[in-house]
């Protein structure tokens, strides 16, 4: 019984996080935050979704399974992401400046306007 | 507890459904290939979660080998618009 709650609760949260994470994907406007925002929950969704899933396993092999689909995910997930995010820069994507300039707000809107770094297509 | 699997997948679903979204809006191609990657991540959760519903517990060996082939699918889709230039922009623009 107890264990049924728990795993209902973590695989509650899992997709909530997944829902977070694709949120995120929809809402905000650079590739590279939206790299961030699917690398970051991606992982941690399948974590708690298949931690909750492994609590209703009948035998060992299912555990087993389990863990191994989480092994591969944990370690080909952040790869996937490098090699998109490396692959776009050296494409020449570059990233929205004003979104840069908002965060950090060390330079004025005319160093940007008067500033002569192409933009690549990718900002809305 | 089935009822909650079904919450489950459908919330899955709708995570997979807002990727196809990104997948078809993206401005450029790296977009799509995210896009793509989630909905490969999301597509294994629903085999693991629909392994589990139905009690069926070899369905857990399909999940483990999609996300093996998400994975090399995605690496090949990024070789294929490093190497091939005009195939990531359709307006055919060169990189200056």
């Amino acid at each position: 019984m107890i264990l049924d709650i728990l795993s209902c609760i973590l695989v509650g949260l899992g997709c909530v996080l997944g829902l977070i994470g694709a949120l995120g994907l929809i809402k905000l406007p650079d590739t590279y935050a939206r790299t961030h925002a699917v690398g970051v929950t991606d992982t941690l969704c399948t974590f708690l979704v298949l931690l909750g899933l492994g609590l209703q396993a009948t035998s060992y092999v299912v555990i087993a399974k389990l863990v191994l689909i989480f092994l591969f995910l944990a370690f080909t997930s952040p790869a996937s992401s490098y090699a998109l995010v490396n692959s776009a820069w050296r494409w020449g994507l570059r990233h929205d400046q004003k979104l840069h300039l908002k965060s950090m707000e060390l330079k004025t809107i005319q160093d940007l306007e008067s500033s002569s770094v192409p933009q690549k297509e990718g900002n809305q | 507890m089935s009822i909650y699997f079904i919450v489950a997948a459908i919330a899955i679903m709708v995570a997979m459904s807002l990727g196809v979204c990104r997948a078809l809006l993206g401005p450029s191609v790296f977009d799509r290939i995210l896009a793509v990657n989630m909905f490969g991540t999301k597509a294994v959760l629903l085999i693991a979660v629909f392994a589990f519903f139905t009690e069926r517990h070899d369905l857990l060996d399909i999940a483990l080998l999609y996300s093996l082939l998400n994975f090399v699918g995605v690496i090949a889709a990024l070789r294929l618009v490093e190497r091939g230039k005009y195939f990531a922009n359709s307006n055919k623009k060169e990189r200056s």
